[in-house]
Formats: structure tokens, C-alpha cells, sequence
């Protein structure tokens, strides 16, 4: 008990850089993948077939051989980074992104075909008919699941403490190896702090999605 | 190919598509030659760099990381499942002393990064590698399946438990001869897209000093001198990838196959495409 009051310093710091690398690789993976799958559904065939392509294979790497290819094989290919925080919001927001474009794109899927076609037959372009009728209410029906993703994203960002950036998992590992003897409490407290972020963010979840559900 | 959401299109607008294509490829395709003649720059292209994979030893060990690899990700499902099963069965226990003291386990078993729990198990109970990453891996999932199972058993009819009970059986036969298998091939595709999840994060073994295929890499680069880096990462992780796209495919196969028999053929099934991509 005492390694956790004597470092809460240091797992409040911890917290609040897994916060910022949380909040900033979940904005960027919602830009790109809503722009992605926007590419996916567009009539431009290169584009789909990029956005199908990036998704696929993204969504099958590891995220640990994400991370290792950002923080290990990129400076040793000349882009070195200042910060590795770089490092990790590169790894976590095109990780993350993938898996946001299929949660919009079958979110589009699940709004009703006579949507489009009731847009598409007063005069409105494809551009019209995604970002005026079509997004606003797939993203509506996909707030629950995008919050799960945020959630994993958040739990994800713990394996940045094994690639050189000091989080919440980074800091809990080396107070583990700073006091041997109390193992459990140090990563007990770890782990309550993690709690902190995902289960109230799980309880967001389940109340919007009774919220915002649309009954069809 | 045709959508609902644009219009067929006429001469002009396949024409702006096609120089829509055009340029969209000819960007991409500018993006990978930049990326290319950068690494030819840095040398990576040099035949020498390459020539370790002529040698048996480089593919003897990457042989042994894949097979870590699998085998770590293998045991950890077989145990996982059982045990997601049973912690089911006790999370929709009619007995609160039962019911709530579970479900806070698996709240707290889900809320929690799989690698901690690896670290957890390998410094406080000072396991080896291999029990830390099949034990993290075990409790996380287990977590999970038995949440996609209980989803299951929650989207069956009311009518199934109903008869079960009216026939005389007990809950638990309800639940065992009735429910469950229902429950289980209706989850189908999201069990299996829970197995991608979990052949994935074997890759936090790599973490915890496992010898899988990551660090295999990260040993061979080591020891042959980091111009190796690139090219043996990039094997690696074409490997990776290729194994999980192929189960992926096994589970899109599934879900086409489940609801082209519509899942024990009652009512519809409905297995949350979008809850199971959560990565």
C-alpha cells in the first residue's frame, strides 16, 4: 500500500499521459476513419479499393507489430521522432482508425434505403446525400459501438509503456521493479486506475446506446 | 456495381470516376514509389540484406516464433472457452450471491489491458513467459466469450426457456440442452472474430519477454546487426498478417454460412457485426 501512496504522484502523471494519448490518437482515428469509410462507399473505384485494402490489413496486424514498426523500425529507416509519444499516437490512431471505418461503414449500411433514395431523388450529389442524409444517422446509430472502440483504445494504449513512453503501464512497470516486494499493490493500483477510465466510459456506453437507439 | 447511395452513372460522371481513379491510383502509387526509393535510399534493397533468408537457421527461428506463437494462442483458447462457458452459465444464475459477485469479476476482467494482466501473472505469481501469456490471454477472453455467449442466450426467444422448463427440465438442463447450443452457433461469428482478437494479442507476448515471433525478430536483429531490422520485420509481420487474414476469412465464411441456414432457423439471427470487430 505504501508504494502506491508514496507514487501516486507519479500514477496521476501516468494516467494523464495515457489520457492524452488516448484522447489524441481517438480524434485522429475518427477523422481518418470516417474519411475512410466515406472512401469506401464513394463511386471512385480507387478509393474503395484503397480503403478496403487499409482496413484489411490493418485490422490484422497486431498492434504490438504496429508499435514496433512505429518506435523501432521507422528511426532506424531515418523518420526519427523527437518524443515517442509520436511514435505511439502514429501506432494507435491508423490501428484504431480501421477498426472506426467499419463501425461507420456498417453503421451507413444499417440506415434505411429509401434515406438515400428520397436524397438522391431531390437533385442532391453523392457528396450531398453522405454528409447531409446518410452520416449524421449512421454515425447516430454507431455511437455505442464507437465508444467500445474508444474503450479498447484506452486499454490499447498501455502497450506505448513497452515502446519507450512513460503511461500509466510504463510508470506501473517501474515501480514493479522498484519495489519487489509489493508487486501485487503496485499493479492492483495500476489497475484501478485503468478501471477508472474504462468503466465509467462502459457505463456512457450502455446509457447512450438506450439513448440515442432509433427505433425501425 | 451499383449503390443506393449515387445515382447509376451516365457518360460524364464515369468519366470524372475514371479520372477520378486515375489520379487516386497514380497518388497512391506516387506514395509507394516515395516510400520505396526512401528505403532504397537507406539501402534496404541491397541484396546482401536479403540473402539471410537462403539461410536455414533465420527460417528454423522464425519457424519457432510462429510456432510460439500459435501454440500460446491455441492453449489459450481451448481453456478459454470452457471457462467463458461456465462463467455464463454463473453470470445468468438465478442466484444474486452468484449472479453479481461474477459479473463484477468480468467487468473488472474486461476494463483491464490484457498485457497488464500477462505482467500481472509473471510478477506475482513468477510464472514463465508462456503461462503469464496464455494465463493473461485466458482470462481476458474468457471474459469476452462468455459476454457474446450470454448476448446469445439473451436473443433467443422467450419461449425456448419457457418450454424447456414446461417439459420438466431443470435450469441448468434448460440451459445446457437448450439454450446454449443455440446461443453458441448463433454467436458464431462473433466467437470467431474473438479468435482473430486473441491470435492477435499473442503479440503482447513480446512484452513480457515471450519468445514469439516478435521477438524472434527483435533476437535476430540483435544478433545479425540492425540492417537485418527491416528486412526480417517485414517477413514477420507479412506472416502475421497473413495467418489473421486467413482466420478472418474463415470467420466471414462462418457468418455467410450461419445466416444462410439462419441459425437453428429461429428467428432471425442477429450477431452484432459491430460489437465483434472491437479490436
Amino acid at each position: 500500500m505504501d508504494a502506491i501512496l508514496e507514487n501516486l504522484p507519479l500514477y496521476w502523471e501516468g494516467l494523464l499521459r495515457t489520457l492524452f494519448l488516448s484522447t489524441v490518437s481517438g480524434v485522429i482515428a475518427l477523422v481518418l476513419g470516417t474519411l475512410l469509410a466515406a472512401a469506401r462507399v464513394s463511386p471512385v473505384a480507387a478509393l474503395r479499393g484503397f480503403s478496403m485494402t487499409y482496413v484489411e490489413v490493418l485490422r490484422n496486424t497486431p498492434l504490438t507489430i504496429a508499435f514496433f514498426f512505429a518506435a523501432i523500425v521507422l528511426p532506424r529507416l531515418g523518420v526519427t521522432f523527437d518524443q515517442f509519444e509520436v511514435a505511439a499516437i502514429i501506432a494507435l490512431s491508423a490501428y484504431t482508425a480501421a477498426f472506426i471505418a467499419e463501425a461507420v461503414r456498417s453503421g451507413v449500411n444499417s440506415v434505411p434505403v429509401g434515406q438515400a433514395e428520397a436524397a438522391r431523388s431531390i437533385g442532391m450529389k453523392f457528396s450531398q446525400v453522405l454528409s447531409l442524409i446518410i452520416l449524421p444517422q449512421a454515425l447516430r446509430t454507431v455511437i455505442p459501438p464507437l465508444i467500445n472502440i474508444l474503450i479498447a483504445l484506452v486499454k490499447n494504449s498501455s502497450v506505448a509503456g513497452a515502446f519507450f513512453v512513460l503511461e500509466l503501464f510504463g510508470y506501473g512497470r517501474q515501480l514493479a521493479n522498484a519495489y519487489g516486494d509489493q508487486v501485487l499493490a503496485v499493479l492492483l493500483g495500476v489497475a484501478f486506475f485503468y478501471l477508472l477510465l474504462t468503466v465509467p466510459l462502459g457505463i456512457l456506453a450502455s446509457t447512450v446506446e438506450r439513448k440515442v437507439a432509433i427505433s425501425r | 456495381m451499383s449503390s443506393v447511395l449515387y445515382d447509376v452513372p451516365g457518360p460524364k460522371a464515369r468519366r470524372v470516376s475514371l479520372i477520378g481513379s486515375v489520379v487516386g491510383s497514380l497518388l497512391i502509387l506516387g506514395l509507394l514509389a516515395w516510400i520505396i526509393m526512401t528505403l532504397a535510399q537507406q539501402g534496404i534493397f541491397e541484396g546482401r540484406r536479403w540473402a539471410i533468408f537462403t539461410r536455414a537457421d533465420v527460417w528454423s527461428l522464425l519457424g519457432n516464433g510462429i510456432g510460439a506463437t500459435l501454440s500460446a494462442a491455441a492453449l489459450a483458447a481451448v481453456i478459454a472457452f470452457p471457462l467463458g462457458l461456465m462463467l455464463c452459465l454463473l453470470r445468468i444464475s438465478d442466484l444474486a450471491v452468484i449472479r453479481i459477485p461474477i459479473r463484477v469479476v468480468l467487468e473488472f476482467l474486461r476494463g483491464m489491458p490484457v498485457v497488464l494482466m500477462m505482467f500481472f501473472v509473471l510478477l506475482v505469481f513468477g510464472t514463465n513467459a508462456f503461462i503469464a501469456v496464455v494465463a493473461g490471454l485466458v482470462l481476458y477472453n474468457a471474459a469476452v466469450f462468455s459476454e457474446i455467449i450470454r448476448a446469445g442466450i439473451q436473443s433467443l426467444p422467450k419461449g425456448q426457456r419457457e418450454a424447456g422448463l414446461t417439459v420438466g427440465l431443470t435450469s441448468f438442463q434448460s440451459r445446457m440442452i437448450i439454450e446454449l447450443p443455440q446461443a453458441v452457433r448463433r454467436m458464431m461469428p462473433s466467437l470467431v472474430a474473438q479468435l482473430v482478437v486473441l491470435l492477435k494479442d499473442t503479440s503482447l507476448g513480446y512484452i513480457v519477454a515471450y519468445g514469439e515471433l516478435l521477438r524472434a525478430v527483435q533476437v535476430m536483429a540483435d544478433f545479425l546487426g540492425p540492417a537485418f531490422l527491416f528486412p526480417i520485420f517485414f517477413v514477420a509481420a507479412a506472416i502475421y498478417i497473413a495467418i489473421n487474414i486467413c482466420v478472418s476469412r474463415i470467420a466471414v465464411w462462418i457468418e455467410r454460412r450461419g445466416t444462410k441456414k439462419a441459425a437453428g432457423g429461429v428467428a432471425k439471427a442477429e450477431p452484432e457485426p459491430i460489437e465483434a470487430a472491437v479490436p
